[in-house]
């Protein structure tokens, strides 16, 4: 058996970072790989798609139920899913109390001790949103994700939050094994957004990996609660997924350390491509109809 | 009577002055809202009913005064067990002035130890400033060989990684690149002492034999013939170290002490201050690899720890605190059989002595009940001690003692005619102990100084057997392991027994018939 592959897909909240990694590893699975899914949101929809499920019983909501993380057996939040794919969800608290951070690290340590990891080719992480704390950060620590891929599209706060997570994996890729896998665009037909995207990437020292074009079976897979590798297989989009998945997969020991850039750069590199115009200071804070007077 | 310089009054005769006892019942009166004294005694006596125990058992989401500490006690425990190891914990200052204490207070030496002094600004920002401030003045102050790094609750909350804190903190130079820095995160949330003392001696292990962080290549096993020896979280490990090495060098066994607390906690008082003392040699823990065997004497002590030394291709085997004659005779047999040293007579002698004071003594201790607590080995240990002297160890509670510890001590009390009536509680704590003890009495508690106020509540003797005692002295340099450990449990028991039946047979003319001089 080859070596525990553990990746992670990070990306800003909404940017359709649960679809795209359950698509991929759906794409992985179909390849023959043995996956385990670890969903690190509190929202915990890591893996409805490939469950069929509302919602997975998270681990930090048995252990609630039950008293005690020490109580709680792998079985009971390990389901599997399309192709045999394990699925667990970590969970947390309400939006609003308590830590969700420390879940993730209490979830992570639970899976680890418990065996969840043997017998598996690819174990993938799916994080929340930026690396908001510690505990976010948990999946990339010495031993976990080899390889981090970012979800983003061509709109600003997107690659706001790319820039800030490749900030994460640089404090700790200079330590440990951690490195920025790339880039995986999600469309969402803004302007030059192709162009964008590979600007960004090399601007981070990575790559594209991918471009998945915005289509509407996704949405109609999704309603079903399932991945479009499973709906439509035959689809265009599936076999964009099955692309990403191929690249990912080829994209063993690829990952290189990132070079985030400032807010200002940022900013300047949406000027260069005309997305914003070059700034007239004199016009910074002035409302349309003050603009146009 | 008030206090004057001439002669200094102490608090047990002070406060019993006339000033300030009519101030204590003003306060009452005044300030603390004090109930009908008939009312107090009905609900006091209530609480000592069957109907509240079964309250009192039904409780969820309430503890008091569980018997147990939190991990980085436990981490600071194995820490000190290394050569001129300092040990370090990530978090705030508090915490660790708990530890070195708590130490000082049982042992009555002090314990050595230092924090990363986090503070508001830390948990926003994390700690990593802390650490590596801390670890450059923690070097240059008091010049360790080893610096052994673990977490409290705060650092473990924001999610502070140490492998890569660590790392960075070498990269700034607060520590040369080889300098020794073994880790271990240890919530205290999670677990207890017990589970803080396996991950730091984990880590410490790991440190030295899997390639010290990636900075060297791992250690390759060529198995000799020691053995490596780990005592686990014990407040007698003064004096069982020393015994346990007495025993190995009357046996000619060549051994390792993974964790050798014995000297750091028992420095002479020769006008030299010792910050570090004796523990395990740093090659020693190196090459501790290449051992045949490790025997731990406390399984629940050393659960991670041991998997990862059986990983290594050494046999591991592990004890439950024996304490008593069948207990050793299993501990002596295992070593002779790993080692092929036969056990030597003067050996066989000591357990011959042993045998021959519990036959002196049995009339005394046979059919006695006694309830006892403590950390999951320690009963385990105590427990079958008690069975062996025919006496029922009635009720046996655990705070971190866990499912299996239950099944190990159900088991256990089932392979005796004493263990019939017994039972075993995981995870409750000394407020259930009150209520056993009130509505299943027995003749004597072992616990403890905490237990000292179950004493007061219900009457039940205490006798001093664990971690920590405060309020005793000395008892930590005296062994509890071996057949001269056993003696010395034996002892204690008896003189609790004995002190009990003449406090209450002394009423003269009425009971005094039986305040014999002879016992």
């Amino acid at each position: 058996m080859a070596a525990l592959r553990q990746i992670a897909f990070y990306g800003k909240g909404g940017i359709g970072k649960s679809t795209t990694s359950q698509n991929t590893l759906a794409a992985l699975a179909e390849m023959g790989q043995k996956i385990l899914i670890v969903g690190c949101d509190p929202k915990a929809d890591s893996t409805r798609l490939i469950l069929h499920a509302k919602a997975q019983d998270t681990i930090l909501s048995m252990a609630a139920e039950l008293g005690s993380v020490e109580d709680l057996e792998l079985d009971q939040v390990m389901k599997t899913g399309y192709k045999g794919i394990r699925c667990v969800e970590s969970g947390g608290p309400e939006p609003g109390v308590g830590c969700a951070g420390r879940g993730v690290i209490t979830s992570i340590n639970f899976l680890e001790e418990n065996g969840a990891y043997e017998d598996i080719d690819y174990v993938s992480y799916d994080v929340l949103g930026d690396v908001v704390c510690g505990g976010f950060a948990m999946p990339i620590r010495e031993n976990k994700a080899q390889e981090i891929y970012i979800v983003m599209s061509g709109e600003m706060m997107a690659m706001y939050a790319a820039n800030n997570i490749s900030k994460g994996i640089l404090k700790y890729a200079n330590s440990g094994g951690v490195r920025l896998g790339g880039l995986i665009c999600n469309e969402r037909q803004t302007d030059k957004e192709l162009e964008l995207a590979e600007t960004i990437a090399k601007k981070l020292g990575s790559k594209l990996i991918y471009f998945v074009p915005r289509a509407n079976i996704v949405q109609h897979a999704e309603l079903r609660r399932m991945t479009v590798i499973e709906y439509a297989p035959d689809s265009e989009q599936a076999m964009h997924y099955r692309k990403l998945a191929e690249k990912i997969h080829n994209n063993v020991g690829q990952g290189v350390i990132p070079t985030p850039i400032s807010m200002d750069e940022l900013e300047e590199m949406l000027m260069e491509h005309g997305i914003i115009p070059n700034v007239d200071e004199s016009l910074v804070g002035k409302r349309a109809v003050e603009a146009v007077a | 009577m008030s206090q004057n310089a001439e002669k200094v009054i102490d608090h047990f005769e002070l406060f019993r002055g006339p000033e300030y006892t009519e101030m204590l019942a003003n306060k009452k009166c005044m300030f603390e809202d004090p109930v009908l004294p008939e009312e107090l005694t009905r609900v006091t006596e209530w609480t000592k009913s069957m109907e509240y125990r079964e309250k009192n058992f039904a409780r969820e989401a309430l503890t008091i005064n569980p018997a147990k500490a939190c991990q980085p006690l436990g981490a600071v425990f194995a820490a000190l067990g290394f050569e001129a190891t300092l040990p370090f914990v990530h978090g705030s200052q508090g915490c660790v002035a708990y530890y070195r204490s708590h130490f000082s207070r049982h042992f009555k030496e002090p314990t050595s130890a230092v924090s990363s002094s986090m503070t508001e600004d830390a948990a926003v920002f994390g700690g990593l400033n802390n650490l590596i401030d801390g670890m450059a003045n923690a070097f240059s102050l008091y010049k360790p060989k080893m610096i052994a790094v673990s977490t409290t609750c705060m650092a473990e909350v924001i999610g502070d990684d140490l492998n890569a804190y660590i790392k960075n903190a070498k990269e700034k130079g607060s520590v040369p690149q080889d300098f020794d820095v073994p880790f271990a995160h240890t919530p205290a949330f999670v677990g207890s002492h017990v589970t803080g003392y396996d991950n730091a001696l984990k880590g410490i292990i790991e440190h030295f034999w899997n390639g010290k962080a990636a900075t060297t290549p791992r250690l390759e096993r060529k198995a000799n013939s020691k053995l490596n020896f780990i005592g686990g979280f014990d407040g007698y490990t003064v004096g069982n170290m020393r015994e346990i090495k007495r025993l190995f060098d009357l046996m000619g066994v060549e051994y390792t002490i993974l964790g050798d607390n014995s000297d750091v906690w028992d420095t002479p008082s020769d006008g030299e201050f010792r910050m570090y003392d004796g523990g395990t040699r740093l090659e020693d823990a190196a090459n501790a690899i290449h051992a045949q065997a490790t025997i731990s004497m406390q399984e629940f002590c050393t659960v991670k720890t041991l998997d990862l030394i059986e990983a290594s291709g050494q046999e591991v085997i592990a004890f439950n605190h024996p304490i008593g004659v069948e207990g050793t005779d299993r501990f002596l047999m295992e070593v002779s059989r790993l080692t092929g040293k036969p056990i030597p007579d003067a050996i066989a002698k000591e357990r011959g002595r042993l045998v021959d004071a519990i036959a002196d003594s049995n009339a005394h201790i046979h059919g006695k009940k006694f309830a006892l607590y403590g950390d999951p080995d320690l009963t385990l240990g105590l427990a079958a001690f008690l069975l062996e002297l025919g006496a029922e160890p009635t009720h046996i509670l655990s705070t971190n003692g866990d499912k299996d510890w239950e099944q190990k001590v159900q088991a256990l009390l089932a392979s005796s005619p004493f263990g019939k009536n017994c039972h075993a509680y995981s995870g409750k704590d000394l407020w259930h102990m009150r209520s056993l003890l009130f509505t299943e009495p027995v003749d004597f508690l072992i616990g403890n100084t905490y237990g000292k106020f179950l004493e007061r509540d219900t009457k039940t003797p205490l006798i001093r057997v664990g971690f920590p005692i405060f309020d005793r002295h000395h008892h930590h340099r005296y062994p509890v392991w071996g057949y001269q450990g056993g003696l010395n449990v034996l002892v204690t028991i008896l003189d609790k027994i004995f002190d009990h039946m003449d406090a209450t047979t002394n009423d003269v003319s009425k009971n005094d018939y039986s305040f014999d001089i002879i016992r």
